[in-house]
């Protein structure tokens, strides 16, 4: 059948132009259809390698499906599905075009079978998405967005030079288990994790997600971070190293969440924590362990792209997303405020809603694979994300204190969006085994058992408890109109300040130096000139022996032509 | 959390009432309650003998998330900066360049 000849990325490439030749209504009809489309195409392919082909010797698989890469496709579709609805208002042909361009290079890297595709999606995925983050069209978005190219080029970079290594020594390019053998394996590995927001290599995800356009930023969160999980599945499952890494990102960012003042920048630190859990769930490696890695990003993407759309609604309404400045929204944005809570439920984890079926997995693998001061850790983020993201976006942008900004509700295609994010965070919550059953591996687990509801439950309400507290007893930290210190400091601050220092030295330096040549020049020339008594141009010199000179240079010249 | 506004008064808005938000926190004490008390009666399967400690679950959220605002609030005395502390150093970047530009001369 020649259908399942077809990429999965090729119809969101094609859509991409169709996107730059059809306008209205007939643009909008192909951008939802190619999801729509291409999501029920990819369910009835059979697993297999499907496109073979050779280049220079080198055998490539552009495209391969199996139970892996099938999940991360489907949920995919489904985002671009959902961010394509979100953003149907939206009249702006560079980020319709990049935007098709991102998602179709994000399923062709989840389809690529061999790491040089997989390498020339990695590129794409960073070229296409930078202009979501362009097209805000402010100096300070066109700052973050540079930052945030050269950082994923260089991912890209280290992931074609480590490529080269590993077909140096395996003699060929199949994208399977990598580990952490060899310079292959680090360099690799280092690409990923640049993606993937490993901690110290996080910066770019805070920097850049809160600066691009209130359609830009849902899309962005649905994609980049997620390959780089599905590629970490593929190439480290069960690397040790992981679950260490994983367990730093589940917990350090939600300190900054805390603090921090931008909402959406609040969601783009815990997006590092929730991506904490699944690389946890990949460095225990056992088939529970990543099935909950995997289960979780699928379920990050719905509740994660909520809460971002719902920040997004927030943003496009007031123009406002600082904590500082918002307050009070339930009363003019009811529905926004209802979705975003069912949001903030999901990522919670409270039972009945997605984040509890596929983060209890981790956890629990975490348990039985004896890491317990890991789980504690996990535990400990648990409660935090719940604090920070569960209570603090909710809170801070439709309750707290009443900003005076009246506005409406946005506009329907946003509210449907959020509507159908919202309404997959409870069915899958509520009847998990759908996701279950596409999941990689079958493990027979069930999250409703009567001690992990209650566990959970307890958790989550002691934690609002203790939000509650800390509120009456004024001892919250109030949202203020701040900066926070974080790794990008070296890059924003200290490296361009030395960088500053030493030219303005070098530039002494050499001012010093020029102007002392100078000086030497302009005493040979003054040594030379005509107008000292003694310099060498100021002899007078007879027009006779002028004469003199020409003649001989002539008779030389003659007696030269006889020889 | 929220429900349905029901009138297009400004004044008439779900929380404006202070009582209305008493009553939730009740409600969020009650629960509280209730779910310490479930821990008597539900037989808890454990891994970790920290786990059969009593009402552990609730002991460990409600103290992380106290020391996890703590810590963070302390966090900020040192890094904390102005909300265009890098937006000086960003916009100033043409002119520094035109001064160099002058010493180059």
């Amino acid at each position: 059948m020649w259908m399942t000849e077809l990429p999965a990325f090729l119809p969101f490439f094609i859509g991409a132009f169709l996107v730059l030749m059809l306008k209205g209504v007939a643009r909008a009809a192909v951008m939802l259809a190619i999801p729509v489309l291409g999501g029920i195409h990819l369910m009835l392919i059979p697993e297999g390698l499907h496109w073979q082909t050779e280049l220079m010797g080198m055998a490539l698989t552009p495209y391969r499906v199996d139970s892996l890469s099938l999940v991360f496709g489907l949920i995919f579709h489904i985002a671009a599905f959902i961010n394509i609805v979100y953003s149907l208002h939206v009249k702006d042909t560079l980020q319709q075009f990049s935007a098709m361009i991102y998602a179709g290079s994000a399923i062709g890297a989840v389809f690529s079978g061999d790491l040089l595709s997989l390498f020339l999606f990695w590129e794409i995925l960073a070229i296409s998405s930078v202009f979501l983050i362009w097209a805000r069209r402010t100096q300070r978005a066109y700052n973050a967005g540079m930052r945030y190219l050269i950082i994923q080029v260089l991912s890209g970079v280290l992931l074609l030079v480590g490529s080269v290594f590993y077909w140096r020594t395996h003699g060929n390019l199949d994208f399977n288990g990598i580990g952490l053998e060899g310079t292959y394996g680090w360099l690799i590995f280092i690409a990923f994790g640049i993606k993937c927001a490993f901690p110290m290599l996080h910066n770019w995800l805070t920097d850049a997600y809160p600066e691009a356009t209130p359609t830009g930023t849902v899309f962005l969160s649905a994609f980049t971070t997620k390959v780089a999980v599905y590629a970490l599945a593929r190439g480290y499952p069960g690397t040790e190293l992981l679950i260490y890494i994983g367990v730093t990102m589940a917990c350090f960012p939600i300190f900054f969440a805390v603090i921090e003042n931008d909402l959406r920048r609040v969601l783009a630190y815990s997006m590092i924590n929730q991506i904490g859990f699944m690389v946890v769930g990949i460095g225990i490696g056992t088939a529970l362990a990543l099935n909950g890695a995997v289960s979780h990003a699928f379920n990050d993407i719905l509740f994660k792209g909520l809460l971002f759309m719902s920040m997004g609604a927030v943003l496009h309404m007031t123009g406002e997303i600082n904590g500082s400045k918002l307050g009070g929204l339930y009363k003019s944005m009811p529905k926004t405020t209802i979705l975003c809570i069912i949001g903030a439920a999901s990522i919670s984890a409270f039972p009945l809603f997605s984040g509890f079926v596929s983060k209890s997995m981790v956890m629990t693998a975490a348990l039985e694979e004896g890491y317990p001061v890991i789980w504690l850790l996990l535990l400990f983020s648990a409660a935090g994300v719940f604090h920070h993201a569960g209570i603090k976006i909710p809170y801070f942008a439709f309750f707290a204190h009443d900003s005076g900004i009246r506005t409406t509700e946005p506009p329907n295609n946003m509210l449907i969006a959020m509507g159908i994010a919202a309404s997959l965070c409870v069915f899958i919550g509520s009847y998990p085994w759908l996701l279950y059953s596409i999941l990689p591996y079958d493990t027979g687990y069930n999250p409703y058992d009567a001690t992990h509801v209650l566990a959970q439950t307890q958790l989550l309400f002691f934690s609002a408890l203790a939000f509650v507290w800390l509120n009456l007893k004024g001892m919250y930290p109030p949202e203020l109109p701040s900066v926070n210190l974080d790794v990008e400091w070296f890059y924003r601050r200290l490296i361009p300040d030395a960088l500053k220092v030493t030219f303005a030295r070098i530039w002494r330096i050499d001012a010093i130096i020029r102007a002392s040549f100078m000086r030497l020049l302009q005493s040979l020339l003054n040594f030379i000139s005509r107008h000292e008594p003694d310099g060498v141009l100021s002899r007078a010199h007879l027009s006779s022996s002028m004469v003199i000179w020409s003649t001989l240079i002539l008779a030389a010249f003659l007696l030269l032509s006889f020889i | 959390m929220s429900s349905n506004q029901p009138g297009t008064d400004e004044k008439s808005y779900l929380f404006d009432n202070p009582q209305n938000v008493k009553r939730i926190l009740k409600a969020l004490y009650g629960i509280c309650a209730i779910l310490v008390i479930l821990d008597f009666v539900i037989h808890r399967h454990t891994y970790l003998d920290i786990e059969k400690l009593f009402a552990f679950y609730a002991v460990y959220g409600f103290v992380g998330c106290v020391l996890l605002v703590l810590i963070a609030k302390w966090m900020r005395t040192f890094l904390m900066r102005d909300e265009d502390y890098y937006l000086k150093q960003e916009s100033l970047a043409p002119e520094s360049k035109k001064e160099s530009a002058h010493v180059d001369d």
